[in-house]
């Protein structure tokens, strides 16, 4: 590879706002300069079916998908999910999963996702500010500031 | 940095843009992964694109539009291009004057399809060019490369996209709109548009040397690159497999080829004359090494064993280690299901309960397959529920025969399910038959396109509405039954058994709104009473 490339894979199921968590990455990555590629698999999402999405950045990214075992961080939106994701992940991989946060510290289960971004963000070498920009324009304007909260919430842990 | 015009686009989305950078007069399609966001979005950027009752109509309001001399496409899902390959293959013959683009977004692996073929199969069985974009910047370049070449050999060009390219989003720099097209004129030219026996003889001859012209030039054309390596291994690679191979061997050199038909085998000769060991990387089937081979260049190909699915970095790996020790199982993920709450469930239990013969069809409700429902029995392509039940009651014993159903849901049923009504009138079994349509007033499937049933355009403006019951009547069904499946209610099990006990030919419209378009529908349908309101206004 020519450069270093960040490998993300995002999972859950239907309706809990992978792919929504997986654009906010992606257009993160894209404001903070990176070259960026994302791929889903979303044919029957709405169907309660399971719901997974690639996000990589770097230097130049090539095939949108990230290779079995080659995943940096596996974040994970729905416990039942993480088994059938964890191969995913390569040695030493990172882990996220919804206990990573304070349910207490979340407006309801709709922020999930954003806050288990705020969590990934931690470890991301992408600045606040963009994060920030991101959830600001890829939201109706209504849910910003809960999902700032959610973000912050999930950036700082439990 | 050019952050400011880099844009993150599907390649869906980066095709739509490219067509309203074309200048596309018009772009017609009908509803399927991974095409459907094509038109939509081609819709919201401004651009006149609509849905049609099926592909087959699609393509032939894009070649009469082409005809015209307007730039249009046509867009559809792999298996769409079946029912539009009529016009496709004499639209080949006679040629256009603007620029027409087909479509094709295929779907390995069957992310949602129910087959995984092939289509670079049709741009050879056809005879029309074919370009494979392998990311977005491409889909957006070849999209308008693809009107040049149309125009420029007045023929239909295929676009054949994967469901990669299709649903990845990665970065592209759009050129900006271009000059604009020529006028809409029509210019008489009977010999070349009317395919009686005798011109057409002409017009194959014609075309074929069309494609004789198009090779020669693709021998040359920056579209088709070699990306430089050692020597030792030469891959030769297109669409989104291109991207998998760059990434698992990287230092091989690596033919690039944008343009799969006609092929440019001198360069690919040259090519593989210049590396030690030459390797065709190919999704799908073993179309590009089987035509290398034919025309006697030596390349190797991969194991018959990665013909199925997609092809992903670990696998291209595994095909140039020749690895063929049983590939990793993937845990299965959570199937998806019929919503709770969906109407199609009471329908589902129904036909069940009663041990019923279920011919099906294409959509959200062939998850009536699944437990805990298993109820149904066939589905093959769009429509087949009426013909197959039709096929199956003429056929079983009576014991059997008259538990033979049907279901097709609406959008599927204005599709291609009507012709099999008139086969059920033209031909009826001796026991009568039973059609359900399941009208949800929307194309769930594909994320809830609107249909000619539902009254509404692609951008849900209010049109003229096919009505279903009228339709069925007017072809001679004389049972016909509008009911709305509701919980706590047994009207549809018991108009099912009156039908069913009946020995007539019936339809049973099971009508009610899918769920996730409720808000929708009552939105649109304020918006619809102030746009009446204005208008009744004095003055307007």
């Amino acid at each position: 590879m020519p450069s270093q490339v960040t490998n993300v894979v995002i999972a859950g199921l239907g309706g809990q706002g992978v792919l929504t968590a997986s654009a906010i990455l992606a257009d993160v990555a894209v404001r903070a300069g990176f070259d960026v590629k994302r791929s889903e698999i979303k044919g029957m999402s709405q169907r309660g079916g399971s719901v997974g999405s690639d996000v990589r950045f770097g230097g130049t990214v090539l095939s949108p998908m990230v290779p079995l075992g080659e995943a940096d961080f596996l974040l994970v939106l729905e416990p039942t999910q993480v088994e059938t994701n964890r191969h995913c992940l390569r040695p030493g991989g990172v882990l996220i999963t919804p206990d990573t946060v304070n349910p207490e510290q979340l407006a309801g289960k709709k922020s999930l996702n954003v806050a288990l971004l705020g969590a990934l963000s931690a470890r991301l070498p992408l600045p606040e500010a963009a994060w920030i920009e991101a959830l600001r324009e890829g939201f109706p304007p209504e849910f910003f500031e809960r999902n700032r909260q959610a973000f912050l919430a999930g950036r700082g842990g439990r | 940095m050019s952050s400011a015009k880099r844009q993150l686009l599907s390649g869906d989305e980066a095709i739509a843009l490219a067509a309203r950078h074309a200048g596309v007069a018009l772009g017609a399609g009908y509803p399927g992964t991974p095409s459907t966001e094509i038109l939509e979005r081609f819709s919201e950027l401004g651009g006149r694109g609509q849905w049609s009752p099926n592909e087959k109509v699609a393509l032939e309001v894009a070649i009469g539009a082409a005809f015209g001399g307007a730039r249009a496409m046509a867009a559809m899902k792999h298996v769409g291009l079946n029912v539009a390959a009529d016009p496709l293959f004499t639209a080949a013959y006679t040629g256009v004057t603007g620029g027409l683009v087909v479509i094709s977004a295929d779907d390995p692996g069957m992310a949602s399809s129910q087959n995984e073929q092939d289509n670079r199969r049709y741009a050879v069985a056809a005879g029309v060019p074919m370009l494979e974009p392998s990311d977005s910047q491409e889909a957006y370049d070849f999209l308008l490369a693809a009107f040049e070449m149309s125009e420029r050999w007045n023929l239909p060009v295929l676009l054949r996209a994967t469901t990669r390219v299709c649903h990845s989003c990665t970065l592209v720099e759009p050129r900006g709109p271009g000059s604009p097209p020529r006028s809409p004129r029509f210019e008489r030219d009977i010999r070349s548009r009317v395919m009686i026996p005798a011109y057409a003889r002409a017009a194959h001859r014609r075309l074929r040397r069309k494609l004789v012209e198009i090779q020669e030039w693709a021998e040359s054309s920056p579209l088709n690159r070699v990306v430089p390596g050692d020597g030792s291994l030469g891959i030769i690679a297109s669409g989104i497999s291109f991207m998998h191979v760059r990434e698992a061997a990287p230092d091989a050199a690596v033919l690039k080829l944008a343009v799969t038909h006609p092929l440019p085998m001198k360069r690919i000769a040259q090519f593989a004359a210049g590396v030690d060991r030459c390797v065709v990387i190919e999704e799908g089937d073993p179309c590009l090494v089987d035509a290398i081979r034919a025309s006697g260049i030596e390349v190797e190909g991969k194991a018959e064993m990665y013909r199925f699915g997609e092809l992903d970095v670990p696998r291209v790996r595994r095909i140039l280690n020749r690895d063929l020790s049983p590939e990793p199982a993937k845990p299965a993920g959570k199937p998806p299901q019929l919503c709770e709450g969906c109407q199609y469930r009471l329908v589902f239990e129904a036909l069940r309960k009663r041990d019923c013969i279920v011919a099906g069809d294409i959509g959200c409700y062939t998850l009536g397959v699944l437990p805990p429902f298993e109820a149904m029995d066939s589905c093959i392509c769009m429509g087949a529920s009426v013909g197959v039940g039709l096929g199956l009651r003429h056929v079983l014993p009576t014991e059997q025969a008259r538990r033979v159903v049907s279901v097709i849901g609406d959008s599927t049923f204005v599709h291609s399910g009507i012709s099999g009504v008139v086969e059920m009138m033209y031909n009826p079994p001796p026991g009568g038959h039973v059609l359900v349509i399941l009208d949800n007033s929307t194309t769930a499937m594909t994320g809830h396109q609107e249909h000619p049933g539902t009254g509404r355009r692609l951008n849900h403006a209010p049109t003229n509405k096919l009505v279903l019951e009228n339709l069925v009547r007017s072809l001679g069904v004389q049972r016909v039954h509008v009911v709305e499946p509701r919980a706590g209610s047994d009207e549809f099990e018991r108009v099912l058994d009156e039908c069913l006990a009946s020995r007539e030919l019936c339809v049973v419209i099971a009508r009610r709104p899918c769920l996730l378009i409720v808000k929708r529908l009552r939105e649109l349908e304020r918006c619809d009473c102030e746009e009446e309101e204005i208008h009744a206004q004095p003055g307007h």
